[in-house]
């Protein structure tokens, strides 16, 4: 089996880490790093339940092989709230109950922030397709909506 | 399995003619399930998206050129390519969620060979032409030629797509691309269809129209073509457009859809594509 | 929005803190059953039925065991043979093949390994040989004369022995005349309805880490909705003592029923046994769907009659429900969940029917759906036949307490009523439908459950108190908990610890289904907390050299005349000196969860070019009892409805003709994204449950069930067709609407 060696900046610090060629980021992120935040609901990009930034950009980490990470600046869940202070998007879902189970929700955070990166004023419209490509089948993704709205209002207003 | 990142086409080219069942891949969206799914690994996974050719976008000399490997959300949130070509932008922006969007490429949806990848349609309508890296060189084709059946391409083992040429919309022209699916969202056409058009005043001069997941490849729909090019849009004219439309799908029955409704629906679709880009072309094109 | 009945005067009980557990599941650092990890653990790959019903000729594991990191490999024949009439018989041999493949992706052997790449090679590398027998795949397969056996072994549970067959139960039902009441009435309605089987969709695959010690006892973490149950059916299925088994609850992502039984923990236990290493076991989406236990088919044919006035006066059902390979209660618990309506006569006939289609598992309100859509279908016809608006012509009929349920009991107090009146008079049924839409509406219930459950509740020496219960938490419970517990000592709800507690640190606790969490299992710590009060009132005695009866507890401080209000905190303090640590636990089998009542209504669209339907407007409205935390109620409202808009629309196992699931995926198995669908308003209404010391109805359940009506009234009223099969997908709506055309 191949490996391959790969430093990269995780959450802000520089890691390296020895991974199989054959492995998703996914994968990698939750046996070499310790980093469960991720989820793996499908393994094919269907689910959103593993999102991840990488270079900014929000992508499904089981879909993205881990060698492909070198040199990149990844974000995941462990990476959102700022030292003890939690991401207004991490308190909003918290307030709003916008959780039940709670495996999808670090998918759903990160997905909400690359969205109101990208748009700080989405309508309803837009949050529901930005956030379509995260699947939650506890809430009816009501309460989901409300609380990106909440922290959209919160964000800008800061 | 080993992981390659090449960061020229040459090395590209190279790695692909030394190791036998080797495969490229940009945003590995349809590789990796395929592979989850049993298909066997490549040899080496070489990795098109640090090779800055594959990469770029841009405009210049009256055309687009587009890494094949880029992926479609810089192409959707380019205004200017989503002014010019509306019908390609909608069909590269639905491929899948925002995660997908962000690692999906116009290289990986042609190559993939699927007849309901929503890029093609669209961009078969606007005469796109694809820079091919061959064993000797380079070859430019039209995107039209790329695909001979589901899941099959007329590449040449060790071929790749360097980059897309499509050549800017005269004045008057426009596109839509439109597909059915039963959520609105992260899922696979069950019908497509494309149309570009140009008018001059109301009188169509030019017609395309492109059906996609109704027949083994894309579908062009000559009829429709014809009754477009020199009338003016009306109902009676849509009318000929759907019923062409339904003609020209051949579709299969499978777990998305059924004959009888894709039939159906081809027709819709191809009229309504044709509608919404005639009202573009209209609007200055 | 609550609609309210209940007596104010709560000061925790219906407000709505952040769960407990809510920070560890937005930073990431809650733990699912994948998230563990012990050391030096293998992991699982299964080898899998390729037809869906098969002999099994022979095993050969050789090659696969002389192959890299290979460590054990189990098959059937490793398993103890159980009685047929053990509880576990059938779950025994849904988690491991013995013989016989019953459906396509039926387990047939198991591979323990280093890694899960040498596990899945290895998989492949056991040479199994079949001899394929006929496949009944459809209800009418199945119950055709002289077909097939799905499963040679099943024999009809709950009649005499006889022959084997494909029936699993077969219920009838009858009281009054329905013949001659439907011979009298005015009108009469008839139409028949099928759906296709659903899956759960959980997003959390099942997983689980066994590691079995030399010493015989073995350590199992996992998530399921119930780890006394885990406990139970795993010692059941390998012949072990209960208590050699310890399982330990992960975080659950996801259930709705699903997780209420047994699939990969026995085999990795016999892994883990065989290799002398822990041994970690992930199902894929993939196995999850074409293994794990979907909800059942239905095909039903419903009459009913009615006076020109819209009194209904009897139904006549025939429903029958595939079951997959094995036998259950779905039949039986599809009948009686047909009681919203005071039928006086009534004729039901229900089956359950055997496929070779894999072993279906309960699914929110189990069997309810397909019921309540035909027979909420055929009601509509008859408001729209008889001019009548729809939520009139059921409050005209809805039952009230006393009025008999399906079985011939009569139904406690209700709010069936109240919830109709709560729709009619909400700001969507009393809005103009929008031009282009059309509006339906539809009604549900379920039963709820009581059962078995404990509780713990500790006080620490700051005042502060853990609560322990073997409820695993799916949606919110620990916080319900804590609530109740705060009401009861009147301390703050954050100076509570709900703790979901392992096998051997709380009292036995029933699987978490029928709603039951909140209800039973708040019932038990409402009695510890009321124990604990008692003692807390002597405690105060004693620091006060009173008599305990002099003391009142009133807000979390005993009292007592002429004296200053000692605070709990003031008291455990002191608990070293007045008689030690303070704590107390109760166990109870719970009686008398109430029914929940729910009605809802969607204004929809229809594309009728291409059959799309579009929900644009939505609302729930559900009978709580009392929500003791009401996010969380509504959560579980909209949860439900979502979950029924998907059954209603898409959602969907598409077998082809060989019984093989063509859609396993979450690309092609279309549970709805954000972007299909609109916020779900809702309106909790609260009839108080009489059994409950806060009025508790379940409210997990209900929401599932009205949703199929609701839309299929809605696309009846919008475009004059009525939808009888589920899912109602655009090929089906436009098929449909041609037709009518």
């Amino acid at each position: 089996m191949s490996r391959t060696h790969v430093s990269c900046n995780i959450n802000g610090e520089d890691v390296e880490f020895l991974t199989a060629d054959a492995s998703s980021l996914l994968d990698a992120l939750r046996n070499e790093l310790g980093l469960i935040g991720a989820k793996e609901g499908c393994g094919t990009g269907d689910c959103g339940s593993c999102s991840v930034l990488l270079d900014g950009r929000l992508v499904c980490s089981c879909l993205v092989m881990a060698p492909e990470a070198e040199g990149r600046d990844v974000v995941t869940i462990e990476g959102l709230a700022e030292g003890d202070h939690l991401h207004p998007l991490q308190k909003t879902f918290l307030e709003g109950a916008a959780l039940q189970c709670g495996i999808c929700t670090p998918g759903f955070l990160l997905a909400a922030k690359a969205l109101l990166d990208a748009n700080p004023n989405p309508t309803e419209t837009e949050i529901r397709y930005g956030l379509a490509g995260n699947l939650c089948r506890c809430t009816g993704y009501d309460k989901i909506v409300k609380a990106v709205q909440e922290a959209s209002v919160e964000l800008r207003g800061a | 399995m080993k992981y390659a990142s090449p960061t020229t086409v040459d090395e590209a080219r190279s790695l692909l003619a030394d190791n036998p069942g080797s495969r490229v891949f940009a945003g590995a969206t349809d590789l990796v399930p395929q592979m989850r799914s049993g298909r066997p690994e490549p040899s080496v996974l070489v990795d098109l998206k640090r090779i800055d050719r594959l990469m770029a976008v841009n405009h210049h000399d009256g055309r687009w050129v587009i890494g094949a490997a880029t992926p479609t959300s810089t192409l959707t949130h380019n205004p200017e390519f989503v002014a010019m070509f509306p019908g390609i932008a909608e069909g590269a922006g639905l491929i899948g969620s925002d995660q997908i969007q962000n690692r999906s490429s116009l290289g990986g949806n042609l190559c993939n060979g699927s007849p309901a990848a929503d890029s093609v349609p669209a961009m078969i309508a606007s005469g796109a032409r694809v820079v091919v890296a061959s064993a000797d060189g380079e070859r430019t084709v039209p995107v039209a030629d790329i695909v001979t059946g589901p899941g099959q391409t007329s590449l040449a083992a060790g071929e790749f797509l360097i980059e897309f040429e499509i050549d800017d919309a005269p004045a008057g022209t426009s596109d839509a691309y439109l597909r059915v699916t039963p959520r609105t969202e992260m899922d696979i056409a069950v019908v497509g269809a494309a149309a570009r058009l140009t008018l001059d005043g109301d009188t169509i001069t030019d017609a395309c129209v492109v059906l996609g997941a109704v027949a083994p490849t894309t579908v062009r729909v000559p009829a429709a073509e014809a009754a477009l090019v020199g009338s003016v849009l009306s109902d009676e004219v849509l009318e000929t457009v759907a019923a062409s439309a339904s003609a020209a799908a051949n579709p299969i029955d499978d777990k998305r859809g059924t004959v009888q409704y894709r039939t159906q629906v081809a027709g819709v679709l191809a009229k309504r594509a044709v509608a919404l880009a005639a009202q573009r072309a209209g609007n200055g094109g | 929005m609550t609609a309210t009945e209940n007596p104010t005067g709560y000061k925790w009980i219906g407000t709505r803190p952040v769960r407990h557990d809510g920070y560890e599941k937005v930073v990431g650092k809650a733990r699912f059953a994948a998230d563990l990890d012990l050391t030096g653990q293998l992991y699982t790959a299964y080898v899998r039925s390729p037809h869906a019903h098969a002999r099994v000729l022979s095993i050969d594991t050789a090659a696969a065991e002389a192959m890299p990191g290979v460590k054990a490999i189990v098959t059937g024949a490793d398993f103890p043979d159980l009685d047929p009439l053990d509880p576990n018989y059938d779950v025994s041999i849904n988690v491991m093949a013995r013989g016989t493949a019953l459906y396509h992706g039926h387990a047939i052997a198991a591979v323990a390994a280093l890694t899960k790449a040498e596990a899945r090679a290895a998989a492949a590398a056991v040479a199994v040989s079949y001899d394929v027998l006929p496949a009944v795949l459809t209800i009418d397969e199945a119950m055709a004369e002289g077909a097939p056996l799905a499963n040679e072994e099943n024999y009809q549970k709950f009649a005499p022995p006889g022959d084997p067959t494909n029936i699993s139960t077969h219920t009838p039902l009858e009281r009054g005349d329905a013949a001659e009441a439907l011979a009298g009435a005015d009108i009469v309605i008839e139409r028949e309805f099928d759906a296709a089987h659903v899956h759960q969709g959980y997003i959390e695959p099942h997983a689980c880490v066994v590691d079995a010690g030399l010493d015989g006892k073995a350590n199992v973490w996992c998530s399921s909705q119930g780890h006394f149950m885990i406990r139970a059916v795993t010692a059941g299925i390998l012949g072990r003592e209960t208590s050699r088994i310890k399982v330990t609850p992960a975080e659950i992502g996801g259930g709705f029923g699903g997780k209420t039984t047994v699939y990969l923990e026995p085999v990795a236990l016999l892994l883990s046994e065989k290799s002398g290493r822990p041994v970690k076991s992930v199902m894929t989406r993939e196995e999850v769907l074409r293994a794990t236990g979907p909800a059942p088919g239905c095909k039903m044919r419903v009459k009913i009659g009615a006076t020109k006035d819209g009194e209904l006066v009897a139904l006549d059902a025939w429903m029958a429900y595939s079951l997959g390979a094995f036998g259950d209660f779905a039949g039986m618990v599809g009948a009686m969940s047909v009681a919203s309506y005071k039928f006086p006569n009534l004729k039901l006939e229900a089956w359950g029917v055997l496929t070779n289609t894999p072993k279906t598992a309960a699914y929110r309100a189990p069997s309810a759906p397909h019921a309540a859509f035909a027979i909420e279908s055929v009601i509509d016809e008859i408001a729209i036949e008889l001019d009548m608006d729809p939520i009139d012509l059921r409050l005209k009929n809805a039952a009230v307490e006393g009025d008999l349920t399906a079985m011939g009991m009569p139904h406690p107090r209700i709010g069936f009523v109240e919830c109709l009146e709560a729709l009619k008079a909400s700001p969507h049924y009393q809005s103009p439908v929008p031009e282009g839409a059309s509006r339906g509406v539809a009604a549900g219930f379920w039963f709820n459950i009581g059962e078995q459950s404990s509780a713990t509740v500790n006080l620490n020496e700051d005042g502060t108190a853990t609560v322990l219960t073997g409820s695993p938490d799916i949606g919110g419970s620990r916080a319900s908990m804590a609530l109740m517990t705060a009401e009861e000592l009147g301390i703050d709800v954050y100076a509570i610890t709900p703790v979901v507690a392992d096998t051997e640190a709380v009292g036995f606790t029933d699987v978490t289904e029928g709603s039951r969490a909140t209800f039973a299992t708040g019932k038990a710590v409402v009695e510890a907390c009321r124990e604990l009060i008692g003692e807390l009132k002597i405690r105060a005695a004693t620091i006060h050299g009173v008599e305990p009866d002099q003391v009142e507890w009133i807000d979390g401080a005993a009292h007592v005349e002429g004296k200053d209000p000692l605070s709990l905190a003031q008291i455990t303090e002191q608990a070293k000196r007045t008689g030690g640590p303070l704590t107390a636990t109760a166990s109870l089998n719970a009686a008398g969860a109430g029914p929940s009542f729910a009605v809802h209504c969607a204004d929809v669209t229809v594309d009728e070019e291409t059959g799309q339907v579009t929900i644009i407007r939505y609302t729930a409205v559900q009978d709580a009892g009392t929500a003791i935390h009401p996010s969380y109620v509504e959560g579980q409202m909209q949860g439900g409805s979502v979950q029924g808009i998907g059954w209603a629309l898409n959602e969907e196992y598409i077998y082809n003709a060989d019984g093989v699931m063509q859609n396993a995926g979450f690309l092609d198995y279309r549970i709805p994204v954000a972007s299909d669908i609109p916020m779900i308003e809702t309106i909790i209404v609260e009839v108080p449950n009489p059994s409950h010391p806060y009025g508790v109805r379940g409210v997990g359940e209900t929401g599932i069930v009205p949703p199929m009506g609701t839309l299929g009234n809605a696309i009846r009223r919008a475009t004059g067709v009525r939808m009888t099969s589920m899912p109602m997908s655009p090929p089906k709506v436009l098929a449909r609407l041609s037709e009518n055309n």
